[in-house]
């Protein structure tokens, strides 16, 4: 798992941004399609290239302002919602830092769609015994489906189930197999 | 050491065979056996020579019950055998044992008997001589139908392990573990039960999700394990002659770790049906739970010690995994293990002097075990991602699983470590194993 999961992220929300905001007006591509912490690339008055958020110096088109910022929002949740697993450390159940915008993006997506089931599978990596690995697939996906809660989700959508190392992503005894191996799977239904 | 010098009949019963899994079964391939590599000896191994015995009539083909009763011997850790393209001779009646022949070839024991086919049945006759006293310590006979040659090996085998060690033998006793094989849809996982050579495995249930911690009742008659056919994991109750299957637990959330009590009559086991891993004690005929622990850590992979007298278990309450003692149902804990940050699936022997559990130490899994009485804990196995310690009835020896070139093989050591052998399987992995009882 080298390649960080927030490098990722950002490469999804990077893409869709470029979508949306082609989809919307057909240009100003280059000030919809970088992120705000991305430097400016040899532009020739040697401007920074601004994140998109503000829309400043975006020309007219056929959505107000408000409709494309609702989309581009909309765009960016739903590439959120495109990563449907999450990673753990060894023995732990401690949910990541760069996971929390994903979750809460699924929080709020459950939230506006109250008929949305979702399964949470909890897996461990091969290493220690199967049933305590058990418990703690249990308890990461206990801790996921905690989160989505509190962002405002209902207990009622979900089901957890703890398969511990019975299932593994990736086989194989390596860091990064074992790596792919920790984690929590969402299983919309 | 017992010595006897009159024949005594001994019946040796034939293994109820009929079973009925409750899934699809592909009944053509039931018979996966495992193949058994001895690994290393141990050097205090005792030397026995197994004389090869004579037949009258007609004898089933297959493996001679001498080569068998040689097997299990040397499977033991605790005997060397001699081969018999060694022996000076090779006499099958006490009065054609020279002692001063075997004592040339460094022989403490010699075992030797006939065979006799009468109808359907195949009668041994044997004896046992300890070379250095100049003495028959065992003269018996037993029987067997001729489809169970096997059985009628082990129980000799059992038979000279008791006469020379004085503790029970337990080649008689019953294997049973899980075969995992294939790929995504073509994945099995295969509930098996075998002698504890390997051989003779019969497939009791197959199914496409997992199954996991089989455990033994104390007649030998059932399986308690967790099977996830349904899509999460609940316990099930397995009668092996019949087949019958009952599901015992299948409460929300976590149904797992099912431990007997040594009356057969209750289970312990792992739920978290309120929300967390607790261990509770079902009794099997009322299906009522107890809750046996209540703390926000996880507490699972419950055993019963010696005994019956109180409760090992596995909790991360001080952090990490950690081996705890529970004097009675619902006592304060004790914790019994300090030595690394991970210990974990206590299984105490049967005799109250050692608690088995898997023990990190650096990025190795072992198994180790720690001394009851003086806490003084040590490492047992010398690979490196070991799983699953069983004790055999008998305590003498200890079967775990452990990954070998990427799959998970069965390995058999002494308990003090000295000697091993294991049981890949010819196919895929093989976990989980779990030692039967002693059932005479």
């Amino acid at each position: 798992m080298k390649l960080s999961f927030s490098t990722k992220v950002f490469a999804m929300v990077l893409s869709a941004g470029l979508v949306a905001g082609c989809s919307s007006t057909g240009e100003n591509m280059e000030d919809e399609a970088y992120g705000s912490d991305v430097q400016a690339i040899g532009g020739d008055d040697g401007s920074t290239v601004y994140g998109g958020d503000d829309g400043d110096g975006v020309s007219s088109g056929v959505l107000s302002d408000e409709e494309r910022q609702a989309a581009r929002e909309q765009a960016e949740q739903q590439a959120l919602r495109d990563i449907t697993t999450f990673y753990f450390d060894f023995d732990t159940s401690e949910i990541k830092q760069e996971a929390r915008d994903v979750l809460v993006a699924h929080a709020r997506y459950l939230a506006d769609n109250p008929r949305q089931q979702v399964r949470l599978e909890g897996h461990a990596d091969d290493r220690g015994t199967k049933e305590y690995n058990l418990a703690l697939g249990e308890r990461r996906a206990n801790a996921i489906q905690r989160f989505l809660i509190v962002n405002g989700a209902s207990r009622g959508q979900m089901e957890t189930v703890s398969y511990g190392e019975e299932k593994p992503a990736v086989r194989g005894t390596s860091d990064s197999a074992r790596a792919q191996n920790r984690r929590v799977e969402l299983i919309f239904q | 050491m017992t010595q006897k010098t009159s024949c005594h009949k001994t019946t040796v019963k034939m293994l109820l065979t009929g079973w009925l899994a409750a899934m699809m079964l592909s009944a053509g391939n039931a018979s996966a056996e495992l193949l058994i590599r001895i690994t290393e000896g141990a050097n205090s191994a005792i030397p026995v020579s197994v004389v090869p015995f004579a037949e009258s009539g007609a004898m089933p083909p297959g493996d001679k019950v001498s080569s068998i009763v040689q097997g299990d011997l040397t499977m033991s850790g605790e005997f060397r055998t001699l081969e018999p393209s060694k022996m000076l001779s090779l006499p099958s009646k006490g009065s054609d044992v020279y002692f001063r022949d075997w004592r040339m070839l460094g022989q403490r024991y010699v075992l030797v008997g006939e065979l006799t086919r009468s109808g359907d049945r195949v009668q041994a006759r044997y004896e046992l001589f300890d070379v250095n006293q100049e003495k028959r310590i065992l003269g018996e006979t037993a029987a067997a139908g001729v489809g169970s040659v096997r059985t009628l090996a082990h129980h000799i085998s059992d038979r000279i392990y008791e006469a020379i060690t004085g503790e029970p033998g337990v080649f008689s006793t019953k294997l049973a573990y899980v075969t995992v094989s294939g790929e995504g849809d073509q994945m099995r996982y295969r509930l098996q039960v075998s002698d504890v050579d390997g051989k003779r495995a019969k497939i009791r249930l197959e199914s496409r999700e997992p199954i996991l911690s089989p455990a033994w009742s104390p007649d030998g008659k059932k399986l308690a394990y967790v099977s996830f056919e349904t899509g999460k994991p609940a316990i099930y109750v397995h009668e092996l002659s019949s087949g019958q299957r009952d599901k015992v637990a299948d409460f929300s959330g976590l149904n797992s770790a099912p431990a007997w009590s040594e009356d057969g009559k209750s289970l312990l086991m792992t739920l978290s049906r309120d929300g967390n891993a607790e261990i509770y004690q079902m009794d099997l005929a009322s299906r009522k739970t107890t809750k046996l622990t209540n703390h926000w850590a996880i507490d699972t992979e419950p055993a019963w010690g010696y005994a019956n007298k109180g409760i090992y278990f596995t909790s991360d309450r001080s952090g990490g995994p950690q081996i705890y003692f529970m004097e009675r149902p619902g006592a304060e804990p004790r914790r019994i293990t300090f030595g690394s940050r991970y210990n974990a699936r206590p299984r105490p022997d049967n005799k109250g002097e050692y608690v088995y559990y898997v023990h990190q130490r650096d990025r190795a899994f072992h198994i180790a075990r720690t001394n009851l009485k003086t806490g003084d804990e040590s490492i047992i196995t010398r690979t490196e991602s070991d799983e699953s310690p069983s004790v055999s009835p008998n305590g003498r020896l200890l079967i775990y699983a452990t990954g070998q070139n990427g799959s998970s093989v069965l390995t058999v050591v002494s308990a003090d470590g000295g000697a091993a052998y294991s049981l890949p399987a010819a196919d895929g992995d093989v976990r989980e194993p779990a030692w039967g009882p002693i059932t005479r």
